[in-house]
């Protein structure tokens, strides 16, 4: 068995007394895309930035299991992490005006990624680099390799971030709430240059977002997060025909009825017990211990009413 | 139509860096008493700029904005400011539009006293009224914005611009920056404040399925113009307009067949800026038109009836063309 592309488990990530992680795990395997859906504050983008061990200094990071492509984050050196993340493993985030660099044209940007893990030099990196960016559907992109990011739309310049992620051929790309600050039909050509480029590449995918909807179409695989906590996994058909846990149903009725929420207690839980039992209109005692995680044919759910 | 505030062929024009950028072009635009309004379309379309230019926090360059039967762009100074109490705005982010250092208390008496409604003193009453409307308690108006979680806040946005009994509110992007969990309550509170206190609301928004479930109607507008306008059922059921068909085309489905199925189809119409060069004399959409006739680059079609109550400006539309 080959090792998974990104293997976590029970991972937690704390910043002092802030726990921003609880108890995470989850598993891309090759070629597979795997949606960690929630809202903010659930640690769905503190899960991923650990694994690509780009957490702020000052977190601590613990976990029984964290590796890429097989190898341990945690203790693998700085020089073979730095190669490993923009070569095996890539990111994308929200914004890409904060993740390029303002000062620096997009093409030399991209050509020092394609430097930095293909070994290419000189002419030939920016060569790769023009590639590229006609790849990702950048018209003209010899004299847009010129250009500084912001001379470019908000949809043109993620283009040029996708571009300098697969720079590098990498076999997981993580994406970050990639199209959260684009317009519907920005989004929409977004989404489909990502969908092509997994085809061509069996690429693997994680998907961090709070957009269900556009997730359906995309993934193979759910992991719902909320308080820090994974509450469900499970394949995306199973996940919106007949979600287990309380809160993805919560979730997936926001999305398609009219604020029609069932009554919950609003009773704070003891220490230990399920996060999600205060907004639970299916609570019970047994609530204020935390459930393990249960299984009900391929989906897995954080919740008692799985062991009734 | 008992109509509540209008506009009627106003431009908005900037200059900027010695050119000149049109915000609003020759926009007709009114909303009906007690009715929920939306202002759909991308960033950049004017649809900000339409609303504030229907509250007069933007000064026309040309044309009428009429309130309650007034013409507001003949009015001054004091009768002005009386008649602002009761047009209210709305942000995105209550976070940025509430003053960090003023307690909740302060920041809700504030427009009574500035309007002369009453003194600091006499407010108590009304700001524990306005909190019990939007579900907080009273004692909360002790504490600062920080102390608030993001849907208290939008709650106490709310609680602001309705606290002076406006007649309009407008509201923009008022519920983007919440969890989808809460946009069901925040949604459910705008329609029970608006049966309670008989409001009138224009909701400015990029999100097509949340208008769906308030707004009875809607305007798509581009490159500041609207290019369609009618009952939002019927708009979103059977577009007139190419423009919003692309619009409603992106919107993913929360089911996964039919989601991936939409995602594989190619686009009616790719996306891009706003043709902001064709603006002058073309249609806005001219260039991402799947329809794109030769006159279309040309002539401007103007808006017109295509339905009962429902408006496009498409040349597809005109029998004349």
């Amino acid at each position: 068995m080959t090792a998974a592309l990104l293997d976590i488990e029970r991972l937690q990530v704390r910043f002092g007394q802030t726990v921003a992680v609880a108890d995470a795990s989850l598993r891309v395997a090759k070629g597979e895309a795997v949606g960690i859906v929630g809202e903010s504050g659930s640690g769905k983008s503190a899960t991923v930035l650990a694994a690509m061990r780009l957490h702020p200094p000052g977190a601590s990071v613990t976990a029984s299991r964290l590796s890429l492509d097989g190898h341990d984050v945690r203790t693998l050196p700085d020089r073979r992490m730095a190669s490993l993340r923009g070569g095996f493993a890539a990111m994308i985030f929200q914004d890409p005006l904060t993740a390029l660099n303002p000062l620096m044209a997009v093409g030399r940007q991209i050509a020092e990624v394609v430097a930095a893990h293909r070994g290419l030099r000189g002419g030939q990196a920016r060569a790769a680099a023009i590639l590229l960016m006609e790849r990702v559907g950048i018209g003209d992109a010899a004299v847009r390799a010129h250009h500084f990011p912001h001379q470019f739309s908000g949809g043109m310049r993620q283009r040029v971030m996708i571009a300098a992620a697969l720079a590098g051929d990498p076999a997981l790309l993580i994406a970050d709430e990639p199209t959260t600050a684009l317009d519907v039909t920005v989004q929409a050509d977004i989404v489909r240059l990502i969908r092509r480029l997994r085809a061509e590449r069996d690429m693997g995918l994680v998907w961090v977002t709070h957009d269900l909807a556009l997730m359906a179409g995309i993934v193979d695989r759910v992991v719902v997060m909320y308080a820090g906590r994974v509450m469900e996994t499970a394949p995306v058909d199973a996940l919106y025909a007949a979600p287990r846990h309380p809160y993805t149903v919560a979730l997936l009725a926001s999305l398609r009825r009219d604020g029609v929420q069932a009554e919950a207690s609003g009773a704070p839980v003891p220490p230990g017990g399920c996060a999600f039992a205060p907004r639970c209109p299916a609570r019970m005692a047994r609530c204020d211990t935390a459930p393990p995680m249960l299984r009900a044919g391929g989906t897995e759910a954080a919740c008692w009413t799985l062991a009734a | 139509m008992n109509e509540l505030a209008a506009l009627s062929g106003v431009s908005v024009r900037y200059a900027s860096g010695g050119r000149v950028h049109v915000g609003l072009d020759r926009v007709d635009y009114a909303v009906a008493a007690h009715e929920t309004a939306a202002v759909i379309g991308e960033s950049g379309c004017g649809k900000t700029t339409l609303g504030r230019t229907l509250l007069l926090l933007q000064t026309p360059s040309e044309g009428r904005v009429h309130f309650a039967g007034e013409d507001l762009t003949a009015l001054s100074g004091a009768a002005l400011r009386r008649r602002r109490r009761l047009m209210q705005m709305m942000f995105q982010d209550p976070y940025a539009s509430l003053n960090p250092r003023m307690t909740i208390g302060e920041t809700l008496a504030e427009p009574l006293v500035v309007h002369g409604m009453e003194t600091w003193r006499s407010a108590q009453a009304r700001v524990a009224e306005a909190l019990a409307m939007v579900g907080l308690a009273a004692a909360m108006q002790a504490r600062l914005p920080h102390e608030f979680s993001g849907g208290q806040r939008q709650r106490i946005a709310i609680a602001r611009a309705v606290i002076g009994r406006p007649r309009l509110v407008v509201a923009d992007e008022p519920l983007s920056a919440l969890d989808i969990t809460l946009q069901g309550q925040i949604l459910g509170l705008f329609r029970r404040l608006q049966e309670s206190l008989g409001l009138t609301y224009v909701f400015i928004s990029h999100d097509l399925p949340v208008v769906g479930r308030i707004a009875s109607r809607v305007a798509v507008m581009l490159g500041g113009c609207i290019v369609e306008e009618g009952p939002t059922q019927e708009v979103f059921s059977r577009p007139a307009h190419p423009y919003t068909q692309a619009l409603l085309d992106a919107v993913p489905i929360a089911d996964p067949a039919a989601e991936r199925l939409r995602q594989a189809r190619e686009p009616s119409s790719p996306a891009g800026r706003p043709a902001r060069e064709a603006r002058a004399q073309g249609c806005p959409f001219v260039q991402r038109c799947p329809h794109a006739m030769a006159m279309c680059a040309d002539i401007r079609p103007e808006r017109a009836e295509v339905a009962p109550g429902r408006t496009a400006a498409c040349w597809l539309h005109r029998a004349d063309a």
